[in-house]
């Protein structure tokens, strides 16, 4: 394969359009109207898009910091425009990676470009060939797939009908942030009746600017079609930058049928606050299979919205909390017509005194009769130090339902260790063997390469040598 | 040639002493059988010498084909060739018997198993169990039975092959059709290059299985030794007399 990239060029990021000597907007502690009118400017973005931008950064600033779930007492929001623009002067260079970071790149096996591109120091990795290979396949069967800056333009029309109507503006602080500040991320069109059997790849995780910080999905499935996404890779991404808030669209048209799958690594100085929705029609049905990792904080609910008749949402989660972190996730889902059906499966793990917090909402409106839904928590803690909490909130708006709950908290046991030890199997690898075996439902659900990242992930974590 | 030799091996457990001077020699192509009473520590002696950390050894050496048996970590003293077939094998979600057959394997011997070679080897050995194929695709001892659990264990032995077996009542919560099938197993695996340790309270075993060795553990102490007769008497008289035998010399 050829390659292109160009390591030693830094990757300034769209946002940064002023020069050096111009500190204007640095010395302004909020964000301003005119960095949003910048950032569309430079996007050469319709009208509606800028409009859109300015209203939310108008929403956002009238609303709270939110409360409840994680600590964000930390969170610089008074200077949140350091996050939206990245200070010029702030050199991005391999060396300043730090080293925890270099030797999981090294030890997950990630190419050295590649390496450089995610940490966010390098230019464009190049996987040219793989694009344009598969994007002939695609665009035959009428697949759109592109990066959502290039949809903005070219699918006008499609994205301006679906862009932010199950995430809106007016959702939360961080969802009014994304509004008036999103940028990258990847926008899928699947054409009624179209089955694309290959799981599609982000491959925007390696090119896409400013990707990892604000980047909006949007993914449609049209009538009967069909379609599984991956997201992200197990690669930590490293950002000076520490808050995310991205934001996932997924719409599942009558009898279609979409897998998500996302794996997420966030480098340990990250408040991870992303919003990710899907709004399911009629037997339509939702894939959510989700791997959190890293970050210092998390929030993260995917939502299954089951707007039409025997809509159905699977949701299988796998949280790892460490040292210092605190991840507060799960899942929700709307019951919001009848005979529709849900399950959720999560895991958590945690170690080192990390904290792992489930939180899901299940809701039934009065009017969706005939719901079924399984609700299975389960948490490992390492040690003695770590926590896990678990709060499923269940709302029943009517009494023709039928719902499961069930929630395990265990701890790692000594006679279990003990055992596999008795058969040569070291202690590290004996604990790894137990959680990847308390993991292996989700692992089961992933393609190959995504399981065995998963494993190797999960076998750093065990040995602490992440952050 | 010896391949076990227990001195005065004492040890307690959340502060009670259990073992009080356990001596014990086994030499390769030997079958030793420990009985005694419930509580007498036979367990205790299982799990002292495969190394469970809950059990604090006070005193007592115990060599391991020249090495320092107690020196030594738990999956150190099983890649050194000891293994213990579990009284109550542990439960492990997620992990394939297959999958954990071969990493053992791998551990033990230091070399990854040929995976349709090993496949074919360990489907042998389940036949030869009465163990349904299908348990290889099942995970590590979850919803087995009790008697598969213990077909498991010596499916374990039977892959490991090691150079001493412990077998920690492997008989109990077994029907007498998968008690017969286990120790003939065990019988078969034993040879002039290893030897076996079987722990019971149950002597019918006898019928399957011929130690050269039996001794008697009670209160924490071997009260007596002697061959397949040894068995024979206990089965007549009971424990109570090697109690009284022994409290008698304590005093």
């Amino acid at each position: 394969m050829a390659n292109k990239t160009f390591i030693a060029d830094v990757d300034r990021g769209i946002y940064d359009v002023i020069n050096q000597e111009d500190h204007r907007f640095v010395a302004d502690k909020g964000l301003t109207e005119d960095i949003i009118r910048d950032i569309s400017r430079e996007k050469n973005e319709p009208q509606w898009m800028l409009e859109y931008r300015l209203k939310s950064l108008e929403i956002y600033k009238s609303k709270p910091i939110p409360t409840w779930g994680a600590d964000l007492s930390e969170l610089d929001v008074e200077n949140i425009v350091h996050y939206v623009r990245p200070n010029t002067d702030m050199k991005t260079s391999w060396d300043d990676v730090p080293d925890d970071i270099k030797e999981t790149f090294e030890r997950l096996g990630i190419p050295e470009a590649e390496r450089k591109s995610l940490a966010g120091v390098g230019a464009q990795y190049d996987s040219e060939v793989v694009y344009h290979s598969l994007q002939a396949e695609l665009t035959e069967q009428g697949v759109i797939y592109t990066d959502m800056d290039t949809a903005v333009k070219e699918y006008e029309e499609i994205v301006r009908k679906y862009f932010m109507t199950i995430i809106t503006n007016r959702d939360h602080k961080f969802s009014a942030l994304h509004g008036a500040v999103w940028s990258g991320g990847s926008f899928v069109y699947v054409p009624a009746g179209v089955k694309v059997e290959l799981p599609l790849q982000s491959y925007f995780r390696l090119n896409a600017k400013g990707a990892g910080q604000f980047e909006h999905t949007l993914i449609i499935v049209e009538k009967g079609a069909s379609l599984h996404f991956i997201e992200g890779c197990s690669a930590p991404k490293y950002s000076v930058q520490n808050l995310h808030a991205g934001a996932v669209e997924l719409f599942v048209k009558e009898d279609a049928k979409l897998r998500y799958s996302t794996i997420e690594n966030w480098s340990r100085n990250m408040y991870n606050l992303n919003t990710k929705r899907s709004a399911v029609d009629k037997n339509g049905k939702i894939e959510w299979v989700s791997g959190s990792f890293g970050s210092r904080v998390s929030m993260l609910y995917p939502m299954s919205i089951l707007r039409g008749e025997g809509a159905s949402s699977e949701f299988t989660g796998i949280t790892f909390a460490a040292k210092g972190q605190y991840l507060d996730t799960g899942t929700k889902v709307l019951h919001a017509a009848p005979n529709t059906t849900s399950i959720v499966n999560s895991k958590s793990i945690s170690k080192d005194g990390g904290h792992a917090f489930y939180r899901g909402l299940l809701r039934v409106t009065p009017n969706a009769t005939n719901v079924k839904s399984t609700v299975n928590c389960e948490s490992l803690m390492l040690d003695n130090r770590s926590k896990s909490d678990t709060v499923p909130i269940i709302e029943i708006g009517n009494d023709q339902v039928d719902i499961g709950h069930e929630a395990k908290i265990g701890r790692i046991s000594d006679e279990t260790i003990f055992y596999l030890m008795s058969r040569g199997i070291d202690e590290a690898e004996a604990k790894a063997m137990i959680v990847r075996g308390f993991v292996e439902p989700i692992t089961k659900e992933l393609p190959l390469e995504y399981a065995v990242e998963l494993n190797n992930l999960i076998t750093l974590e065990l040995e602490g040598t992440i952050g | 040639m010896q391949i076990i030799k227990i001195e005065n091996l004492k040890s307690q457990v959340e502060g009670q002493q259990i073992l009080k001077g356990i001596d014990l020699t086994i030499n390769k192509g030997e079958i030793h059988v420990i009985m005694g009473p419930n509580g007498a520590g036979k367990s205790t002696l299982a799990n002292v010498l495969m190394g469970h950390p809950a059990h604090e050894v006070l005193e007592g050496t115990v060599d391991f084909l020249g090495k320092d048996l107690l020196d030594m970590k738990v999956d150190e003293r099983a890649k050194a060739g000891l293994f213990l077939s579990f009284q109550y094998p542990q439960e492990v979600p997620g992990v394939t018997v297959e999958n954990f057959l071969r990493t053992a394997k791998k551990e033990v011997s230091g070399i990854m198993p040929m995976m349709t070679q090993f496949n074919k080897d360990v489907k042998k050995q389940m036949a030869d169990l009465n163990m349904d194929e299908k348990y290889l695709e099942r995970y590590l001892n979850q919803g087995f039975s009790g008697g598969e659990k213990k077909k498991n264990e010596i499916l374990q032995m039977s892959v490991l092959n090691p150079k001493l077996a412990i077998l920690d009542e492997t008989d109990s919560g077994l029907d007498i059709d998968a008690i017969r099938v286990v120790y003939e197993t065990v019988q078969k695996l034993s040879n002039d290059n290893n030897g076996i340790l079987v722990i019971t309270h149950y002597n019918k075993i006898l019928n399957y299985i011929k130690p050269d060795f039996v001794h008697v553990l009670v209160d924490g102490k071997i009260v007596r030794s002697g061959d397949i007769t040894l068995a024979e008497e206990i089965e007549r008289t009971g424990y109570e007399v090697f109690k009284a035998e022994n409290a008698a010399k304590t005093v």
